[in-house]
């Protein structure tokens, strides 16, 4: 902490040289009246606890959480948090569907993020079923997921700038997020509910002009992260409200479970992507970002160099997209073209077998995980050989980083726990599921 | 197969059942009754270093015969190697150690697994429902005896919906950081004071349901 402490000096009246309040008496202004008051009715406060209520329906708590907190003064002593408002059991929904059926729910769970979890779960589908799905599929899964993950730290550094009191980043974050999803729009036709891919390949293709589009926005974004940057990072409130607050030592956030930035930014180079690759990712040149001190501050510059380093993928991925054939040649996994289903008879019992019976997957299991914009998404699937899943288990990475959230925010200042919730990056869709 | 689960034979002996590789993943299946023995040792032996809990779930299966399993995905930061440890439980006595005092990370999972399953979790520090309201008596959601739409027909839930105590959203241990403490009825403080968190603990009920 020590190395990084930013000197400012404020010339706010009322201040003093080292930014705290010159306070006067009030009596002295005020009159003789008013200063012997309190002397006869100032009641003990010190000794008793308050009982705060925030949430759930709340700006600062970024959808339903609801966070009840002790508070000594202006200090959290407890913090307890309860989630479950916006359950929707999608796990059992799950166990009544076909596994191209849940795609869907998997949009609704991390809504910031649909089109990684739809390509999660394909994939994780796609290890129970034993499934290898074709280059062009490939490179345009992990463009679909590195677009989510930019969608979804866009959000995070507007909507944290907006706790925090910068209001002007949520500005230019809202406005690159519409270009990208002006983009998702043009290849899945929805903004939120993607559904974009498939067990064995995906949805559709991208549309013409996909291509031109997103390397538009590949060339333009690094200038608003370059404005963003001269905008936060030096900024000395952004400093003095982030850094060293919620402080969590790398060997506490292990312990903790957590994933993804918020376990980077306590100094732990884990990263789905490079270290249980999938989707060639161990062949795009691209770095991952790990922090120091673990405070809000180091998630938020592991955040913005994720930004940078999505942006890089995104150029490779353009660079690399092959030609050929988008999904598996397999009439028993993927739907025949509509025309063919409408006219020949071999296509059109493959469409009434994979509708009404679902494709069965053989008995067993798998855990598959990828790096969301979150942490750590893994889907887990138990299979009794029927077309639909016993168990159909979600990893959700904010839930479990948001559990870490008492540990953070206790000890610190009410103000602070804005921060520190802010810089969990919770779903609740996800966490509450 | 991952050698871990040499190491665990030899250590451990008959604790460790059956072990499989299903689409790549090793699965190791472990007495009940020494979960976290052998957890510990996997996290903290040299060579093994388990030391990041990935998931913690459980899974019930169709046929209602098969127990009900508890599953821990488990991951080496060190070595990046991942290992899927399993514990059966009889479905009459949904009962296991908690792997709380292992690994921090255990908590809201476990609780996510009671509030779903009706699993226990001995020695942990707070089980609670998670994800269901603390007074919410359909019973466990994921279970397979629970039907889709919920144990009580839609008048029912509605019903309790509209009668429900709106003070009832605050435990009693949040109660009592304010002072409404002191002004709690006798037999709530006596509640509290024997470590009781549910406002209004309905197990009888909740035992009906199932």
């Amino acid at each position: 902490m020590s190395k990084r402490t930013v000197e400012f000096e404020l010339a706010t009246p009322g201040l003093d040289a080292r930014g705290r309040p010159a306070r006067t008496p009030l009596g002295v202004s005020a009159g003789a009246a008013v200063a012997a008051a309190p002397a006869e009715a100032e009641p003990d406060l010190g000794g008793d606890h308050l009982l705060l209520n925030i949430g759930p329906q709340h700006p600062a708590t970024h959808g339903v959480l609801r966070l009840v907190v002790e508070l000594d003064g202006e200090v959290v002593v407890r913090c307890i948090p309860h989630v479950g408002y916006l359950h929707s059991g999608f796990e059992k929904l799950g166990e009544y569907r076909h596994y191209n059926q849940i795609i869907p729910l998997t949009d609704r769970t991390d809504y910031l993020s649909p089109m990684s979890n739809n390509v999660g779960l394909a994939l994780a589908v796609e290890k129970l079923m034993g499934i290898e799905v074709t280059e062009r599929c490939k490179v345009l899964r992990v463009i679909a997921c590195e677009m989510s993950r930019i969608i979804s730290h866009l959000v995070w550094m507007g909507t944290t700038g907006i706790d925090i009191g910068a209001f002007t980043p949520f500005l230019w974050m809202f406005y690159e997020r519409e270009r990208i999803y002006n983009l998702q729009e043009a290849w899945t036709g929805a903004r939120l509910t993607t559904s974009l891919a498939r067990v064995g390949g995906m949805m559709a293709d991208v549309p013409d002009g996909f291509v031109d589009g997103l390397r538009a926005f590949c060339r333009n974004f690094p200038t608003t992260l370059v404005e963003v940057d001269r905008v936060l990072t030096r900024n000395a409130i952004w400093c003095a409200r982030t850094q060293g607050i919620g402080a969590l030592t790398a060997e506490e956030a292990i312990n903790h479970s957590l994933s993804g930035p918020m376990l980077r930014a306590s100094g732990v180079p884990y990263d789905v992507r490079k270290d249980r690759p999938y989707l060639d990712y161990e062949t795009y040149d691209f770095e991952v970002p790990v922090g120091e001190h673990g405070d809000v501050y180091d998630r938020y510059l592991v955040r913005f160099e994720e930004l940078v380093q999505s942006t890089r993928i995104l150029e490779q991925a353009l660079d690399r997209l092959p030609d050929g054939p988008l999904n598996v040649d397999d009439p028993r996994v993927i739907l025949p073209p509509k025309t063919a289903a409408m006219t020949d008879m071999e296509a059109m019992i493959f469409h009434f077998k994979q509708v009404m019976e679902g494709v069965p997957a053989p008995v067993g299991e798998a855990y598959f995980p990828i790096e969301n914009g979150k942490g750590e998404l893994g889907y887990y699937f138990v299979s009794d050989g029927t077309a639909k899943p016993v168990r159909w288990r979600i990893r959700p990475p904010s839930f479990i980083n948001l559990s870490a959230l008492s540990k953070m925010a206790e000890g610190g200042l009410l103000a602070d726990l804005i921060a520190i919730n802010a810089s969990v990056d919770i779903v609740m869709g996800e966490v509450d599921r | 197969m991952n050698p871990s689960v040499e190491a665990l034979r030899r250590q451990f002996g008959p604790t460790i059942g059956r072990a499989w590789v299903s689409c790549g993943d090793t699965i190791v299946h472990v007495d009940a009754g020494r979960i976290t023995d052998v957890l510990r040792w996997l996290k903290e032996t040299p060579g093994q270093q388990y030391d990041y809990l990935v998931d913690l779930t459980a899974v019930e299966y169709r046929d209602p015969e098969r127990p009900l399993e508890v599953v821990y995905e488990l991951f080496s930061l060190e070595r990046r190697v991942p290992l899927r440890v399993k514990a059966e439980l009889s479905k009459d006595r949904l009962e296991i150690d908690s792997a709380v005092p292992i690994w921090a990370g255990a908590d809201w999972l476990e609780r996510e697994v009671y509030d779903m399953f009706g699993v226990t979790f001995r020695g942990h520090p707070d089980l609670r429902r998670i994800l269901m309201w603390e007074t919410y008596a359909e019973g466990h959601p994921l279970r397979k005896d629970f039907p889709l739409r919920g144990r009580f027909s839609r008048a029912e839930q509605v019903r309790q919906a509209l009668g429900a105590n709106p003070e009832a959203h605050y435990s009693m241990e949040e109660l009592s950081i304010a002072d409404a403490y002191h002004e709690l009825p006798e037999d709530m403080r006596q509640r509290l004071a024997r470590g009781e968190r549910a406002v209004i603990a309905e197990p009888e009920r909740e035992r009906a349901g199932e």
